[in-house]
C-alpha cells in the first residue's frame, strides 16, 4: 500500500496499521487484505462485487473494519455488502470510502450496504467519506444503506462527509420491527461547487419501535444540498427527524421533512432549520480574542463535531 | 487606565438618527471596581459595547493606557485585555463549556483548571464542564458560565453587563460573593453595569449614566447615599 492509500485509510477508518479483529480492505477495486475471526465471517460474493458478512449470534464487543480506498483516477465501481447480524450480537462496524483523484476522469464508488439484524442485535455503524487530489476528475460517492431491524434490534449510524466529495447521492432506508431502534447522526459539509443529496426513508412498523435522525450540515461557496426525510409511523411508535443547516456564501440548501402517521398511537416530530451563523456567536468569540475567520471556523467545527 | 473622550454613539431608529451616547467623558482608573448604573435606556449597555468594540462610535476617542483604540476591532481590543460578559449569553451548538473557558483563557487549560472557575460561580464543575453551551442550559446557568469565562480570562479590564439579570435569588447571593472575591483578588479593573444595591455596595466608584450622559461619577461613599435616599428613581437628581 502506498503513501496516498495509507493516508486515505487513516482518514476514513482512523487506521494507521492493520486493525485488530475482522477486516476487509478494498483498494482500487480489489481486495487488499482480509481477516475473519471466530465469530465474524467474510465471504466474497460470486454474482457481483462485494462481500457477505456473517456475524454469529451473541458475538460481543467485536469490531469489523471494511474501508474502501480508490487512488486510481477514473475507477468506477458498485459494491454490494450484506451484513447478517445474529441474535443478541453487539458489534461495531467501521466502513468508509476515501477517493484520491489526481486525474481528469471521474472516480466513483457506489456502496450498497444492507443490514439484517436479528432479535436483540446491536450495531454501531460508522461511515466516513473523504476525497482529495487535484485532478479535474470528480470524486463521486453514492452510498446506500438499507437496514432491516428485527425485534428489539438497535442500529446506531454515524455518517460523516466533511471534505472533498464532489457529488454524493446518499440513500438510507430502514424498516423496524417491534421494539427496534434506529439512530442516525449525519454530518455533512460541502464547498466549492459540490452537491450532496441525502434521503432517508424510515418505516416504523413494530409496536414500541423508535427512530431518531439528526442531520447537521454546512454548505459554503456555491455548493448545494438536499435533505429529504420521510418517516412513516405504522404502529405505536416514536419518530424524530431533525435537519439543522448552516448556509454560507452563495450556497443553497433544501430540507424536505415528511412524516406520515398511519396509526393513532404513532408519535412523530420533524424539525428543520436553515440559517447563517448567528452574528452574535461570531461577536462572542471575537470578544475572546478570535478573529472573525477563526470564530467562524470554531463555530462550524463545533456544529459538525 | 481607560479613557473616553467626547465619545458619542448614534444609531438608526425608524430611519431617524438617535443619539444613544452624547459626548461622554469618562476615566476608568486601574485596579478599581467600578459600577455603572442608571435608568433603563440611558445608554449603559451601549457604553459597555462601545468600549469592547461591538458598537461603533460616531465620534470621540477611546484610549487604553494612553493608546488610541477607537478604531481597533473587537478581536484586537480583546487581545489588548478587554473582556466582555454579555447580558444575554450566546448559545452554541456543539461547543462545550470547557471549550469556551479554554478559548477565554487563551491556552489549553487543564480540565481541572477550568473546573475551578465553574466552582467559583457556584456550578458543580463535573456536571457542566462537558455540556454544550446550548439551549439545554437555563438562562441562569448560562449567566454563571459567562462569568466563569470572564474569570478565566483575567483581563486587565473586565466588563460585565448586568450579571444579575436572569439569576434567581438563591444564586444571586453566590454571585455577590463571586464579585466580592474578585474585588479582593483584583488584578485589573472591573466595570459592572448593574442596578443592584448589593453590587453598588462593593464598588470603589460609581458612574451614573442617564439620557446618554454621565450624570455623576465619584466614590461610592459620595454617590450611593444620594441614589438610595431618593424615594424613587424619578426624583433622584442624577436621573434628571
Amino acid at each position: 500500500m502506498d503513501a496516498i492509500q495509507k493516508e486515505l485509510l487513516e482518514q476514513v477508518a482512523g487506521l494507521h496499521e492493520i486493525p485488530t479483529g475482522a477486516y476487509n480492505i478494498r483498494a482500487n477495486g480489489t481486495g487488499a487484505g482480509r481477516n475473519c475471526t471466530e465469530h465474524i465471517e467474510i465471504i466474497t460474493k460470486e454474482d457481483k462485487n462485494g462481500i457477505d458478512i456473517i456475524i454469529k449470534p451473541e458475538t460481543k464487543k467485536e469490531s469489523l473494519h471494511i474501508p474502501v480506498i480508490i487512488s486510481e483516477a477514473g475507477l468506477e465501481e458498485a459494491v454490494y455488502n450484506d451484513f447478517y447480524v445474529g441474535k443478541g450480537a453487539d458489534v461495531t462496524i467501521i466502513a468508509g470510502c476515501g477517493i484520491h483523484n489526481g486525474g481528469n476522469k471521474d472516480s466513483k464508488h457506489d456502496g450498497i450496504h444492507q443490514f439484517f439484524l436479528e432479535e436483540g442485535a446491536r450495531v454501531r455503524y460508522v461511515e466516513k467519506h473523504y476525497g482529495r487530489g487535484d485532478g479535474k476528475g470528480k470524486r463521486i460517492m453514492n452510498p446506500q444503506t438499507i437496514v432491516h431491524l428485527g425485534k428489539d434490534a438497535y442500529l446506531e449510524m454515524e455518517s460523516v462527509q466533511i471534505k472533498g466529495v464532489d457529488s454524493t447521492n446518499r440513500i438510507t432506508k430502514a424498516d423496524l420491527a417491534e421494539g427496534a431502534t434506529f439512530v442516525v447522526t449525519e454530518r455533512l459539509m460541502t464547498h466549492g461547487t459540490q452537491n450532496a443529496d441525502s434521503v432517508f426513508e424510515v418505516e416504523l412498523n413494530g409496536e414500541g419501535s423508535g427512530a431518531h435522525i439528526v442531520s447537521r450540515a454546512v454548505a459554503s461557496d456555491e455548493s448545494t444540498q438536499l435533505f429529504v426525510s420521510k418517516m412513516s409511523g405504522n404502529a405505536a411508535c416514536n419518530g424524530h427527524t431533525e435537519c439543522d443547516a448552516i448556509i454560507m456564501d452563495k450556497a443553497a440548501i433544501r430540507a424536505v421533512p415528511e412524516i406520515s402517521a398511519n396509526s393513532t398511537d404513532a408519535s412523530l416530530i420533524h424539525e428543520a432549520a436553515i440559517g447563517k451563523i448567528a452574528g452574535e456567536q461570531i461577536i462572542k468569540l471575537m470578544t475572546l480574542g478570535l478573529t472573525e475567520a477563526e470564530a467562524e471556523e470554531q463555530i462550524i467545527n463545533g456544529f459538525l463535531k | 487606565m481607560l479613557e473616553l473622550r467626547n465619545v458619542s454613539c448614534t444609531v438608526q431608529d425608524n430611519d431617524r438618527d438617535k443619539e444613544i451616547l452624547k459626548s461622554i467623558n469618562l476615566t476608568l482608573p486601574d485596579n478599581k471596581f467600578i459600577v455603572v448604573t442608571g435608568p433603563n435606556g440611558g445608554g449603559k449597555s451601549t457604553l459597555a459595547r462601545v468600549i469592547s468594540g461591538i458598537q461603533k462610535t460616531s465620534g470621540g476617542q477611546i484610549l487604553m493606557d494612553g493608546e488610541d483604540i477607537t478604531n481597533l476591532s473587537i478581536t484586537d481590543r480583546a487581545k489588548k485585555g478587554i473582556s466582555f460578559a454579555f447580558q444575554q449569553p450566546v448559545r452554541f451548538k456543539g461547543i462545550k463549556v470547557l471549550d469556551l473557558i479554554r478559548l477565554g483563557a487563551g491556552e489549553n487549560m487543564s480540565t481541572a483548571g477550568a473546573c475551578a472557575y465553574l466552582s467559583k460561580v457556584g456550578l458543580c464543575a463535573r456536571d457542566y464542564i462537558n455540556r454544550d453551551v446550548d439551549g439545554s442550559l437555563s438562562g441562569g446557568e448560562l449567566k454563571r458560565i459567562e462569568i466563569a469565562i470572564s474569570l478565566a480570562r483575567s483581563a486587565p479590564l473586565s466588563i460585565f453587563d448586568e450579571p444579575e439579570a436572569g439569576i434567581d435569588l438563591w444564586s444571586f447571593k453566590n454571585l455577590i460573593q463571586v464579585f466580592e472575591d474578585m474585588k479582593k483578588e483584583l488584578q485589573g479593573s472591573i466595570l459592572i453595569i448593574s442596578h443592584q444595591e448589593r453590587i453598588l455596595n462593593i464598588a470603589d466608584e460609581i458612574v451614573v449614566i442617564a439620557g446618554g450622559e454621565v450624570k455623576a461619577q465619584g466614590k461610592k461613599e459620595d454617590i450611593l447615599p444620594e441614589l438610595l435616599s431618593a424615594e424613587d428613581q424619578a426624583s433622584c437628581r442624577f436621573y434628571q
